[in-house]
């Protein structure tokens, strides 16, 4: 079965096109690495699929269902942004934020715990959460998500600015979500050599598609390895060149 | 002497409505601070007061007049903000000396400026059955729709964009929060007046953000910490003929700063303990 289905999808902010023509899908069960330079239109397409930006031309169809006529799809997502700072003085409780995750249902301690265990956080539940660790905040977000029973989940780089021991924890946790919870997983990251190690699939993206499609054969390809460090390497100049322009 | 108070009729009026906007106040006020937007009530406050100087000038009712311009000054900065590049403390800026601005020109023009100061520094102890009534009711759907909407607002406080995801409207809340704000305000000027407003949805909130574990937790600490403050403050100001607002701020601003005082020095005390255990 296929969980998402993406055709011809374009998207551009003002003058400038971000996603160029993207068609990809998806299947149950995997976990997609989504790897491209910074500005390569991530967390654009990411956007667009959460629902978040509409204004796209083609389609998306999440379980079947294009999200334009039908937005009920959506609720089966989990999503977890970018890694962002939560102030430190913000009162909610670990229980409390993952609480919020529960669109769907009564809010009940057993569906908080459980998703707590799950990401080995349930100790932490009475404190405050901006409290927490970084690669501990993350966590928090991961069981907001998962509290919601979801079927897919989007990560967003979001180990990125973690330790490296926490960041291996994180990726321990995304597998075993992906083969015990049998969650299908878009991962978006820059990190190669984590994507090698556990994602089943690869998507790479620089405004259009790049590449799609089994894990060995994007990292057993040099061809493929060179174009990408190159891309990579002109839009980090890009980037570097708008910073000072 | 409590007895004495609680007898006469203006000081049951008087607690009873400062116990009401304490607790409206206050709940406002956390979502508020905790989105950066303190100086939010400040701004409604000032509009409120351009409001309120219409009201006196053509002989309606200040109060419904001042809300009206509160909530039109509200949803036109939610609409600002939303719609364009515009930065929340510049909508504030230019809100809040707008509304100074009209009340001035209009209560000189009527030459009504006597009437407008107990609205610019609050007269709670000459508030009316009927206004006593009118500040329940305010207070109580203020309250209700809270409670009801609790776990959305505390979403879009803690993150709008994952708020989004999870399928809220954003910008629905944004409205609602907004017309429920400057009620609180217009609810709130007669305890502490105008230019004091933003005081009572402050102060409580962030003494309760030393002191609170939990969104819902902190919200009740500095609901406690409010009605202490208003009902303090009503009951001194009383007793030693002072003004009831300023009482209740500086009631405020002391048990913010003994807060302050004892989590330093348990802090302290801790340190030194941590460090005696591992030497």
């Amino acid at each position: 079965m296929q969980v998402v289905e993406i055709e011809r999808l374009s998207y551009a902010y003002s003058d400038s096109l971000v996603l160029d023509n993207v068609s990809f899908s998806i299947n149950e069960g995997d976990l997609l690495g989504m790897i491209g330079p910074n500005g390569a239109g991530k967390t654009t397409l990411f956007s667009c699929m959460l629902g978040l930006l509409g204004g796209y031309t083609g389609t998306i169809k999440i379980f079947g269902q294009d999200i334009k006529k039908n937005a009920k799809a959506l609720k089966s997502i989990g999503y977890i942004p970018q890694r962002k700072t939560i102030e430190r003085n913000f009162p909610a409780t670990v229980e409390e934020i993952v609480s919020l995750g529960i669109t769907r249902g009564k809010v009940t301690k057993e569906k908080i715990t459980l998703a707590l265990d799950t990401v080995s956080l349930l100790e932490q539940k009475d404190r405050r959460v901006g409290e927490l660790s970084g690669g501990q905040q993350q966590r928090v977000l991961i069981a907001k998500a998962l509290v919601n029973d979801p079927k897919l989940l989007i990560l967003d780089e979001p180990a990125t600015g973690i330790d490296l021991e926490t960041q291996n924890k994180f990726y321990a946790l995304l597998k075993k979500l992906n083969q015990e919870k049998k969650i299908t997983i878009i991962w978006a990251s820059h990190d190669l050599d984590a994507v090698n190690r556990i994602a089943s699939s690869v998507a790479c993206i620089n405004r259009s598609m790049f590449f799609h499609g089994m894990t060995h054969e994007f990292f057993e390809n040099p061809d493929l390895l060179k174009a990408y460090s190159e891309s990579s390497m002109q839009a980090h100049m890009h980037l570097h060149d708008h910073d000072h322009g | 002497m409590v007895l004495e108070i609680l007898e006469l009729g203006f000081m049951q009026r008087a607690l009873i409505a400062g116990v009401a906007v304490a607790i409206t106040a206050s709940v406002i006020g956390l979502f508020l601070v905790l989105r950066r937007n303190s100086l939010f009530g400040d701004a409604l406050s000032h509009v409120a007061f351009g409001g309120i100087a219409v009201g006196l000038v053509t002989n309606m009712y200040p109060l419904w007049t001042g809300m009206a311009f509160s909530v039109l000054g509200a949803l036109g900065m939610a609409k600002l903000r939303q719609s364009t590049k515009i930065p929340a403390d510049a909508t504030v800026a230019i809100l809040l000396a707008g509304g100074l601005a009209l009340g001035l020109l209009l209560s000189s023009t009527s030459g009504n400026l006597p009437n407008i100061f107990s609205y610019l520094f609050g007269s709670i102890l000459v508030v009316s059955a009927e206004d006593t009534l009118a500040i329940l009711a305010m207070a109580g759907a203020i309250l209700a729709i809270v409670i009801l909407l609790y776990r959305q607002l505390m979403y879009v406080t803690f993150d709008e964009e994952q708020a989004k995801v999870s399928g809220l409207s954003i910008s629905k809340l944004s409205y609602l929060f907004a017309v429920l704000a400057s009620v609180a305000v217009i609810v709130s000027m007669r305890l502490v007046g105008i230019l004091l407003v933003s005081s009572l949805i402050v102060i409580p909130n962030v003494t309760g953000l030393l002191l609170g574990k939990g969104f819902k937790k902190t919200a009740l600490i500095s609901m406690g910490i409010s009605i202490f403050s208003a009902v303090t403050g009503i009951a001194v100001s009383y007793a030693a003929n002072f003004p009831p607002s300023a009482t209740i701020v500086i009631v405020l601003i002391t048990v913010f700063l003994a807060t302050l005082a004892a989590k330093y020095s348990s802090k302290k005390q801790m340190a030194e303990k941590l460090e005696a255990a591992i030497s």
